[in-house]
């Protein structure tokens, strides 16, 4: 009711002032704040030899960095000079990997990744996999090295939540082209670069998760165990720390993935890695290269996705300690013998050694692609072409025109009175300053464009996964089906599907707003889905039972019950669509992904990419604390 | 567990009866390496820049024995290798003034080595489509008249002019403004976007007048049409806001580190000779981009068969 009447005065004002101080700004045209920020860029380029604290600690940390990459990468990714071939062969690899894997998670693990590595061989892309699972597992070291203490600090303290909340929020909203170019103001380019901004994207989840692992710790056991007389250390290693193992292996996961597809994108850092084939493909188009090699990361990502989730399984039974330890020890014991025999030999032949002489897939498996997309894109443009003019005129044309043609104080003082009314006055606060931020970096107009596409394509999002979240809900067969799909759409670089896209519907918004679906879609559905099956069996049987048809269930006992599910997933997909916007940019969203990406590439714009990385940033904090209070408000009815 | 164990040794046993070649014996001692050593090209992000990053490699790791490290940066994180000894040339720069007084005069990391024979034309190019069919649209005056050919959902009820590979200057706001065109700058965002754009239109013969440059491989694919725009002058680009005429010619030229360049490696003297023609870059791009060629298979193509050219450079 009363949104209905902020949104009569909107339409009412927007028909008064159409074009009326929008604050739009030209392409080219740099704002103060903005050339202040490449004064800043210039001087703190030209202080970094003098400086001691940039020339001592960061470059210390750049060069331990460094050095333990390319160290890495001469044992078992990149030809050790003089020998033409790594210190370990890819064969000496698998077989270290494996067993690796079977002493943390399991045999069907171990046979995975077995497969997994072996595939990367087969398709062509053996050292750049290994190579990008080197600075993976770098920046996840690390990351868990920090994250996991953060973590147990926040769940101790008030404080420390709050001052880290924010910035955790800013490393994970924060467009990665945004930080690249500060980042290699200090790190330079390269290996140590590209692990950082893999670092500061992948370490949230782990500190969140472990936080949340251990204050859900049931208070009764807490109590139980201080009213005993335990010390707080005590109750820590002995109580919290194992009862949330599980959890926090989770939240390394979590990790993992961030992790990995960061690593992808600092190859445009000269980050060693399969970012670098992808990249380059797109180059020319050539839409089968940037398959295959989106593949092996795909099926890397299946990999270490499986494998950690198999790890935190058995650290959940082994805490239970219902297995022989004497026969693991054997088989773990036998294991190093044969893995110690594989290094050997592919450290002594060629046959072991070297990747290329494996059989080779990768190319006709890339022409088979090509050939396919081609037939795809050739078949169905038209009708593409037809569905993308349809919906822009009927819907994003008018709901821009809304948002980024009204005066910036008519749409500012409706996104506070839509914060006050969702969520009170918390996210209403929180508005007004990430208001005040897009309005000080002066980037207001394209900062509207962008939300616009971002709603328009969450509104598709939250579609989507109410369809497919409820088909996998109550059907473990669909669910069977769609979820490598889903993992694919989460997994794969969205490099790798720009062409197609483009070629199906042009470079325009759309085409942005269906790469924005593409990846925040399979979220949405998976917590959707999730929440289906949490509904109450009894619960369902009761309705049915009672007369009610199949639709009647779903929209009166299922949708309902599983109202938090899809207020997370909308909240989700809300903040996996924001994390696409620079790719967006790439394919003719504009705004503010097209702008950091200037900014990244052109010297005079780094003041105005930045700017609109902060611009994305105030965005994404402001719809994030609106979809979570008004999350918290309903289920409090 | 045990039994795939065992599988696996007796697999690994029956291979290994079998021999093969010893990787001691395999890593000989290379040739020449100590005389050139390292040698770090960065990789800009366009075909024709590989084409002549990967011809200078060749030469360098075959003719000098050179160790040829590829690293496929942006233009501004390459030129920041320099000072870093990241990075020894940039085989193909366009202008870059602002880079050009940052880090040649103020820092002194970077040096200019000279033209590399490339000349880069940028402007607003047709399919060649349009041009049989409207043969007067060359012309900037005559655009107004087919604006309406142009509109997309994208840019309303005018013409749209697509821009948009963000690693290049653009003036094209101004322009429209300047020139009165009923056009709209609508961004494509990326080369891939706009060189599919211009395929589609070539292809289904759909109107398309967007932003585009020379020498790159597509135009071998398909030859686009620049659109005459007022004269270039001396100093007529200088106010970006009052901009009215087409964008200058670029003199290609070469960028080495200052350190690299004091090093006496026979490199630096291989590209501060090299230089080739936009037919020859052209060709080397387009054995990479449209036949699939390997950067290096191509590079190796192109010198056997130019000994001449090659032999100038090391001269």
């Amino acid at each position: 009711m009363l949104l209905g009447a902020i949104l009569g005065i909107w339409l009412l004002g927007w028909l008064l002032f159409e074009g009326v101080a929008t604050l739009p700004l030209g392409r080219a045209t740099l704002t103060g704040f903005q050339t202040r920020l490449n004064e800043l860029r210039d001087s703190f380029d030209a202080a970094r030899d003098s400086n001691v604290f940039l020339d001592v600690v960061v470059g210390g940390i750049r060069d331990a960095l460094d050095a333990f990459v390319v160290g890495a990468q001469d044992l078992l990714s990149q030809a050790a000079f003089p020998r033409p071939v790594p210190q370990v062969g890819w064969l000496g690899v698998v077989a270290l990997f494996a067993w690796v894997t079977y002493a943390l998670a399991g045999v069907r693990s171990t046979i995975l990744v077995v497969l997994s590595l072996l595939s990367f061989g087969v398709l062509g892309y053996w050292s750049e996999s290994i190579d990008l699972l080197i600075v993976t597992f770098t920046a996840v070291l690390i990351a868990v090295l920090v994250g996991i203490p953060l973590g147990i600090a926040m769940s101790r303290s008030r404080t420390v939540t709050a001052v880290a909340t924010p910035v955790l929020d800013v490393m994970q909203t924060m467009p990665s082209f945004a930080y690249l170019l500060p980042l290699v103001l200090l790190f330079s380019i390269g290996p140590s670069a590209a692990v950082v901004a893999t670092l500061i994207y992948a370490l949230p989840p782990v500190v969140r998760i472990t936080a949340h692992g251990l204050r859900t710790v049931a208070a009764s056991t807490i109590e139980a165990t201080t009213s005993m007389g335990s010390t707080r250390t005590q109750l820590l290693r002995k109580v919290q720390l194992p009862m949330a193992k599980r959890t926090i292996i989770v939240g390394v996961n979590q990790t993992i993935m961030a992790a990995l597809s960061m690593a992808t994108i600092a190859a445009l850092i000269d980050g060693p890695g399969l970012g670098e084939p992808v990249i380059q493909a797109l180059q020319t188009l050539d839409i089968g290269t940037a398959f295959v090699s989106g593949l092996c990361i795909v099926i890397m990502a299946i990999m270490l996705d499986r494998a950690t989730t198999a790890a935190s399984q058995r650290a959940e039974s082994e805490r239970r300690a219902t297995r022989d330890p004497r026969r693991r020890r054997i088989a773990l014991g036998a294991g190093a013998v044969l893995a110690a025999v594989a290094v050997y030999l592919s450290r002594s032949y060629l046959w072991a050694a070297d990747p290329s002489r494996l059989p080779d897939l990768g190319r006709p498996l890339a022409d088979v692609a090509g050939t396919a997309t081609d037939w795809f894109t050739d078949t169905f443009s038209a009708v593409t072409g037809a569905i993308k003019d349809g919906f822009t005129y009927a819907l994003l044309n008018p709901f821009q025109s809304l948002l980024a043609d009204s005066p910036w104080w008519l749409v500012a003082a409706v996104l506070l009175a839509v914060a006050f009314v969702l969520g009170g006055w918390r996210p209403t606060v929180t508005t007004a300053v990430c208001l005040a931020v897009i309005f000080g970096v002066g980037l207001w107009q394209d900062t509207m464009v962008t939300l616009t596409m971002t709603l328009v394509a969450t509104v598709m999002v939250m579609l989507l996964a109410v369809v497919f979240g409820v088909w996998m809900g109550r059907s473990k067969r669909a669910d069977t089906a769609f979820r490598p799909l889903l993992d694919a759409g989460q997994t794969i670089p969205p490099f790798v599907y720009l062409v197609p896209a483009l070629a199906l519907f042009g470079t325009s918004r759309f085409t942005a707003i269906v790469a924005a679906i593409v990846y925040a879609a399979p979220v949405a559905i998976k917590l959707v889905a999730d929440g289906i099956r949490g509904v109450s069996p009894t619960t369902v049987e009761a309705a049915t039972s009672a007369g009610s048809s199949t639709i009647q269930v779903i929209s009166k006992v299922q949708l309902p019950m599983a109202r938090n599910a899809l207020v997370l997933a909308a909240n989700q997909g809300l903040l996996y669509v924001l994390s696409m916007v620079v790719i967006g940019g790439l394919v003719g969203g504009g705004a503010l992904g097209y702008t950091v990406v200037s900014g990244f590439s052109q010297a005079q714009l780094f003041g105005k990419g930045l700017a609109a990385g902060i611009a994305i940033v105030a965005l994404g904090i402001m719809l994030d604390r609106i979809t979570q209070h008004a999350a918290a408000r309903s289920g409090r009815r | 567990m045990a039994r795939l164990a065992a599988l696996m040794a007796a697999g690994s046993l029956l291979v290994s009866a079998c021999g093969g070649g010893d990787i001691e014996e395999a890593a000989g001692p290379s040739e020449g390496g100590e005389e050139c050593g390292d040698f770090d090209i960065a990789i800009n992000p366009w075909v024709g820049y590989e084409a002549s990053a990967h011809v200078v490699g060749y030469v360098a790791a075959t003719e000098l024995g050179c160790n040829v490290e590829y690293k496929s940066l942006k233009e501004e994180v390459a030129w920041q290798g320099f000072g870093s000894g990241e990075v020894d040339v940039v085989i193909e720069n366009w202008g870059h003034e602002d880079l050009k007084a940052k880090y040649i005069d103020e820092q002194g990391t970077a040096q200019d080595a000279g033209p590399n024979g490339n000349v880069g034309v940028i402007g607003w190019f047709l399919p060649p489509w349009m041009v049989e069919e409207y043969p007067d649209i060359t012309e900037w005056e005559n655009l107004n008249t087919y604006a309406e050919l142009f509109r997309t959902s994208e840019s309303g009820d005018k013409g749209q002019l697509l821009d948009g590979d963000p690693s290049f200057v653009t003036n094209d706001e101004a322009l429209v403004e300047n020139l009165d065109l009923n056009f709209t700058v609508v961004y494509a965002g990326s080369e891939p976007a706009l060189i599919q754009a211009f395929r589609a239109a070539e292809e289904n013969r759909e109107p398309l007048i967007g932003y585009f440059y020379a020498p790159q491989w597509f135009l071998a694919e398909v030859p686009l049409v620049k659109v005459n725009l007022p004269p270039y002058e001396e100093g007529c680009d200088a106010d970006p806001e009052t901009v009215a005429c087409d964008y200058p010619e670029y003199i290609l030229d070469k960028i080495v580190a200052t350190d690299f360049a004091e090093s006496g490696s026979p490199a630096y003297d291989l590209v501060a000779s090299f230089e080739w023609t936009n037919d020859d870059q052209n060709l080397v791009a387009k054995y990479i981009a449209e036949d699939g060629m390997d950067p290096e298979d191509a590079a190796q193509q192109w010198v056997e068969d130019n000994p001449d050219v090659v032999a100038g450079w090391l001269g």
